[in-house]
């Protein structure tokens, strides 16, 4: 079927796609790279010149940074192992046999389809708020004086957040590769005398492995840019108690124009994600094979 | 007697289930139920949210002070024009990875799949600086092009493993029976891909819609589309809860409605086919 001109058409119908991609990264972080030796503010259109590494000295000993770095990892790690664990349980549930299965799974899997600007408003002004939210009325129901989440506890707060919105991907997934499992090799296990707990060890956690990976590697590549839900709810504050990578370079150069320090910043998000993306990228491709 | 037992382990079971879903989704119920409230009862004791007296008015009130339908059109628009642009460059690119492997479509496959890992705030810079330049900055034309591209290479992900399950050798014997490249394209293999191109178009419309670092940062008010709309309402005057309600409501219920048609394609779109 690969004779030489169907490989020439394949190459000329491939490189479109190919080409665009790789402008798209290409030119962009080209530029990025260009600005982040530059001392370049758009408040300060005259003073523009070469700086060397300066750029990168100031965002990488900017005391924010190290609070923006431990906050992403706090973001990204906290809602992975919500969503993992929630997921696993819940994607068990769902697989037992119940009534009106198919209403609870689109029950579930609802939170997914919300936009991430909807979700965080919602609970931010309907559950955590500390005078009219849910959670105000059930802390008073109790006798509990009102708790204020976004102020007192902003990343935990968002990160909950986050994993509600995620939790319907991870479920949805590992259910999927439990209902692929072979109910056979379960029975003969069950036949032999294993344990709950040891088919749950041995044969569904090996069988759920590489679907978790899937989930990680995923969720990691879009929590990595989580941006509207600090947004609209805290605005990467008190402070800086809940900014992010991901804000801090928005800040730095939308906020306070400072084109030069925020293609630093950006430059070191590219750094710092690729080094995940390796590790994660690896893993994918031994799972892809086998 | 084991079938007495059985069917209490699935009442348990199915109250167990039930309760969380309810938990899950309450949110978004919750959401309904206030957009069909009073401003005045909407910031009520649950309780008496729930017995207070239900009404449209907010959902005419959003669009009557903000043009609520214009934001709804921006948002179809910027998402489907996005995504059918994606499928013009990327059905191609798809088709000849799936028919025409050579040895190093893994690879080019893998490449695309590293340029998703990079994130947008490596390119928020420069991307914001040439849309000033060339008049791109809140347009639908602006953001239609960056979020093809920030799907392109999801959408070749998804019609490829799609197309890697139409078996070549249907291709074979068409041309056995004497069929040319038109009507093989036309009469054998457009019929066996469109469930795989619909469902493509369908996850990622749904992401579009819901994409909220671009439609943020690169509109303002005339391109806006629902996520940024709904994000003005973090600052609001007044009373608002109502109102919010209603705007989000009606900003989630279409994608809520697409979304759980696909539910199946959204594991394997996702997942890069990698779960099935």
């Amino acid at each position: 079927m690969s004779t030489q001109a169907s490989r020439a058409a394949a190459r000329l119908m491939i490189s479109p796609s190919v080409i665009l991609l790789f402008l798209w990264m290409a030119v962009p972080l080209g530029m990025t790279l260009w600005f982040s030796f530059q001392r370049y503010n758009l408040l300060m259109p005259g003073q523009t010149g070469f700086v060397g590494f300066q750029n990168y000295e100031y965002f990488l000993t900017d005391p924010a940074f190290f609070t923006a770095l431990w906050n992403t990892l706090f973001l990204v790690g906290g809602v992975l192992l919500i969503t993992i664990i929630g997921g696993m349980l819940l994607a068990l549930l769902l697989d037992q046999a119940i009534f009106g299965q198919g209403i609870v799974r689109v029950l579930v899997i609802a939170p997914f389809f919300v936009m991430p600007t909807v979700s965080a408003l919602v609970w931010k002004n309907f559950f955590f708020n500390p005078v009219n939210g849910i959670f105000a009325y059930i802390a008073h129901f109790f006798g509990f004086p009102a708790y204020d989440f976004l102020a007192q506890a902003p990343l935990l707060s968002i990160t909950l957040i986050v994993a509600w919105q995620w939790l319907p991907f991870a479920t949805l997934i590992l259910l999927t590769a439990l209902q692929s499992l072979d109910s056979e090799q379960l029975e003969a296990a069950e036949m032999d005398g294993a344990s709950i707990w040891s088919r749950f060890i041995y044969i569904m956690v090996p069988h759920l492995s590489r679907a978790a990976t899937v989930v990680i590697l995923i969720q990691t590549i879009f929590l990595l840019s989580t941006f509207a839900e600090i947004l609209v709810t805290t605005n990467g504050g008190p402070g800086i108690a809940s900014t992010t990578l991901t804000y801090l370079v928005y800040v730095q150069s939308l906020l306070q124009f400072d084109v030069g320090g925020g293609a630093a910043g950006g430059i070191v998000a590219v750094i710092l994600a690729n080094i995940v993306a390796i590790f994660l990228m690896r893993m994918i491709g031994k799972n892809l094979e086998t | 007697m084991a079938r007495k037992t059985s069917n209490r382990r699935k009442l348990v079971m199915t109250i167990l289930a039930w309760s969380v879903g309810f938990v899950i989704f309450f949110p978004i119920l919750w959401t309904i139920i206030l957009s069909f409230k009073t401003e005045g009862d909407a910031i009520k004791t649950p309780l008496q949210v729930l017995t207070s007296h239900w009404t449209f008015e907010s959902y005419t009130l959003v669009q009557e002070r903000s043009n609520y339908f214009r934001h709804f059109m921006n948002s179809v628009v910027i998402s489907f024009g996005s995504v059918i642009l994606a499928l013009i460059i990327g059905i191609p690119s798809a088709w000849a990875m799936a028919f025409v492997p050579g040895k190093r479509t893994k690879d080019v496959l893998m490449w695309m799949l590293s340029t998703k890992m990079m994130p947008a705030v490596g390119v928020l810079v420069p991307i914001y600086l040439m849309f000033r330049d060339w008049g791109l900055l809140d347009t639908r034309t602006g953001l239609i092009i960056v979020l093809c591209l920030m799907n392109l290479p999801i959408v070749i992900w998804m019609l490829y493993t799609y197309f890697k399950e139409i078996p070549s050798e249907i291709l074979e014997a068409a041309r056995m029976d004497g069929a040319g490249l038109r009507s093989e394209i036309l009469y054998v293999l457009t019929p066996m891909a469109i469930p795989g191109i619909a469902s493509t178009l369908l996850l990622n419309v749904i992401l579009s819609w819901n994409e909220a670092f671009w439609t943020l940062n690169l509109t303002a008010a005339k391109a806006a589309p629902l996520t940024a709309f709904i994000a003005a309402y973090s600052s609001p005057e007044g009373l608002f809860y109502a109102k919010l309600s209603a705007a989000s409501t009606l900003a989630i219920a279409p994608i809520l409605i697409l979304g759980w048609f696909s539910q199946k394609q959204l594991v394997r779109g996702l997942t890069f086919g990698a779960v099935k």
